[in-house]
């Protein structure tokens, strides 16, 4: 058993060494990826058409809208006298973002908790996150500020911040997509790794009909998998490092938990991933197709697990259909894990679903790829 | 019936049968095949040939029937089975990135031939596969011939009793096709038991023995000569005649000549019975006419053989459809003429059933 299994695995590294389309597609293209969307894909959206409805007319209010403005998030374009008025530029889509601040605003700061309200026109969500992101941003930067002044001589304070905002980005607070992005794309990295080398590698042998020898030989189905698969996480795992050094190194991700965690929670991932190649190569004739088939279910992933566009801004039933991407979960682990630092404790939920997963597609998987070949 | 465990045969079936779908592959064959013999599956693309092998080798379950393969159950021990055979598709099954030392040694591991004797077996089949000073050389870059040589010589790697070869020469050149038969030849002689399928007819004759295989049955098993003499009581005749096309046309509606087959300048006639001789050919054409410049009694090709068996049953489906159309004052041409007129260089491709040389067609998962 040992030397069969042995004998799959010496073989795929051979086909690693030697197919160079294949090392290229395994090392070069992740790093490219990475500088493309590290670089090329910027979503954070500056100068954001605002319209501001200023009641209190108080030198608070004028420092709050200035700092805005020279955060380069908000272009105060209007400056209207009702809540009406407000309401028809948002809805003309003149204005993408409406500030309310209320009369009562600067004795309100001074003394407990002053709100500002932000109209957010959401049907473009990069637009709204970034807008929301920015604004909360400012709040908190100014309560700081109004805090660290008045320490000494108001005394005794309220212990909520004197503006009311609730950081989100706490761990990004200068909103540097890069630093948001690149976590995530060594998840996606991964994911697209596995699904196509694992779907190709098994259907480039039924194309040359290699697989019937396979079959035909001694060698057991759970070897011919365990075979292709050892390779393929060891190239993963590979990647996953280079990934993880370009974004440290290049683009000052900090990488703040622990990456003995990471490596194993990637596992997991990776199981569920792998079951989705075994399932495309049982699907696909030929490499194209399974290329494309991989292709196919990449996309998706992409684009409702959250890797570039936020959960929050999709629509009711982008939401539901994010939840049973495993991507979504796996994101949340490595974004925990890079830029909070978390540990166990809080990524267990997340870790349910994509085990669950994991096993789910992975049984069907070696269960369908099993009956095709009887 | 001999028992499943008799060492006097490699490979028994009974009523061995499988479906795709509606469709039957291979309709109840029961076989055997002696140890030690190179036995022939001969028929067109799409016969059963191919699925039948492959439920040999464990590759497809059989829907109906039983078997053993050297004396284990098909159905119940397939893996043991597995680690007893060599087989060699037509598609040759090599990995092409690997070189040809490489190929080698992972068959070796994937049959689990022992660490210690595993160089000497590699050097042994590099020398038969006459791939010697090509060790490092990748198998994809090899030439047809060689790349046949390397897939036969995986399938040797751990000295198995019997090998299974489903159309091992396709797609590869005359000399080396003679070359891979001289082997094969070689390896029976040694003791090795040997099935092969084939639509190739010079190779069937090298065969010890020859299972004719058409729509999933097997019409007729036997040696080459025992086919000849035996089961194939028609004689045949060749002439060379004038106006060699009316004259075809002319004996294909003789009802005592069952085929007619134009060869070069010559026709090949077999003849329903032993009644006619070839005088009477002779005679027949005379009297219609015909410049006839020879007649004589030939020996009956593998082909013949094949065809007359193949085409009895087409004739039978073409009655009915005549019947069919009695009122029809044009019946459709006889088989001898549509074959006649359907080769357009008049000559038939020598030995080769079906010129294209691909795989059995619809066959396979």
């Amino acid at each position: 058993m040992a030397s069969r299994l042995l004998g799959m695995i010496v073989k795929e590294f051979i086909h690693l060494r030697r197919d160079m389309l294949a090392l290229v597609l395994a090392l070069v293209v992740p790093v490219a990826m990475l500088f493309i969307f590290g670089w090329a894909i910027n979503t954070d959206v500056k100068h954001i058409p605002t319209a501001v409805f200023e009641q209190s007319g108080s030198l608070e209010a004028q420092t709050f809208l200035e700092a805005m403005a020279n955060s380069q998030y908000f272009d105060i374009r209007y400056r209207v006298r009702s809540h009406r008025e407000l309401t028809q530029l948002v809805d003309e889509g003149k204005a993408k973002i409406g500030v309310v601040i209320p009369p009562d605003y600067a004795r309100k700061l001074a003394r407990q908790q002053a709100e500002v309200q932000v109209i957010v026109d959401a049907s473009d969500p990069l637009v709204a996150t970034s807008g929301i992101n920015a604004a909360v941003s400012l709040g908190a930067q100014r309560s700081l500020q109004i805090v660290t002044e008045t320490a000494g001589t108001a005394g005794v304070r309220n212990a909520n911040p004197p503006l009311d905002v609730r950081v989100r980005a706490w761990y990004n607070p200068d909103l540097v997509s890069a630093i948001f992005i690149v976590p995530g794309l060594v998840g996606a990295l991964l994911m697209q790794t596995t699904i196509t080398a694992m779907a190709v590698s098994v259907v480039r042998e039924r194309e040359r009909g290699t697989l019937e020898a396979l079959i035909v030989s001694p060698i057991r189905r759970w070897e011919l998998l365990l075979g292709k698969i050892i390779p393929n996480l060891v190239v993963a795992y590979g990647q996953m490092t280079g990934a993880l050094l370009v974004a440290h190194f290049v683009f000052d991700v900090p990488i703040r938990g622990s990456l003995l965690l990471l490596y194993a929670l990637s596992a997991v991932f990776m199981m569920g991933t792998l079951g989705i190649g075994i399932f495309v190569s049982t699907a696909s004739r030929t490499v194209p197709q399974a290329m494309q088939f991989a292709f196919l279910t990449f996309l998706p992933s992409i684009y409702l697990s959250g890797l570039l566009f936020p959960i929050e801004g999709m629509p009711q039933a982008a939401q539901y259909l994010s939840m049973v991407i495993p991507l979504t979960y796996f994101l949340r682990i490595v974004r925990g894990i890079v830029l909070k630092g978390v540990g166990f404790g809080y990524l267990w939920p997340s870790l349910v679903p994509l085990l669950i997963f994991g096993i789910v597609i992975f049984s069907l998987a070696v269960f369908k790829f099993r009956k095709q070949l009887d | 019936m001999p028992t499943s465990a008799d060492p006097a045969f490699a490979v028994i079936t009974d009523g061995l049968t499988r479906r795709f779908g509606k469709r039957v592959a291979v309709d109840h064959v029961s076989m055997r095949v002696r140890t030690g013999e190179l036995y022939g599956f001969l028929g067109p693309n799409g016969a059963g040939k191919s699925t039948m092998l492959r439920m040999l080798c464990g590759l497809l379950e059989p829907s109906e029937g039983n078997g053993t393969v050297l004396g284990l159950d098909l159905r119940r021990e397939p893996e043991r089975i597995k680690s007893l055979i060599g087989y060699m598709s037509q598609k040759f099954s090599l990995y092409d990135e690997l070189t040809v030392d490489e190929n080698l040694t992972f068959y070796t591991r994937a049959y689990m031939v022992p660490r210690a004797t595993r160089a000497a077996r590699i050097a042994q089949m590099v020398q038969l596969a006459d791939l010697t000073g090509r060790e490092r050389q990748q198998a994809g870059q090899l030439s047809g011939g060689y790349r046949q040589r390397l897939a036969l010589a995986c399938a040797l790697v751990h000295s198995p009793r019997l090998i299974f070869l489903d159309e091992p020469t396709a797609g590869v050149d005359p000399v080396s096709r003679r070359n891979f038969w001289g082997l094969v030849r070689r390896l029976a002689d040694e003791g090795t038991t040997i099935i092969v399928t084939t639509h190739y007819m010079d190779e069937a004759e090298l065969c010890d023995t020859l299972g004719f295989i058409y729509q999933g049955q097997l019409i007729a098993q036997g040696s080459p000569q025992t086919i000849k003499t035996e089961t194939f009581r028609q004689p045949v005749v060749e002439t060379e005649v004038g106006e060699i096309r009316r004259a075809a046309d002319a004996l294909g509606e003789w009802d005592a000549v069952e085929d007619v087959i134009r060869v070069g300048t010559r026709l090949r006639l077999v003849l329903a019975d032993d009644r006619t001789s070839a005088a009477d050919v002779e005679g027949y054409l005379k009297r219609a006419g015909y410049d006839v410049h020879w007649v004589q009694s030939v020996e009956p090709s593998v082909e013949d053989l094949f065809v007359s068996f193949v085409d009895k049953q087409r004739k039978t489906r073409l009655r009915e459809q005549l019947r069919a159309l009695q009122s029809d004052p044009h019946p459709n041409p006889l088989p001898g003429r549509e074959r006649e007129s359907g080769t357009p260089g008049g000559e038939r491709e020598s030995g080769i059933l079906s010129p294209s040389g691909g795989e059995d067609k619809g066959e396979g998962e």
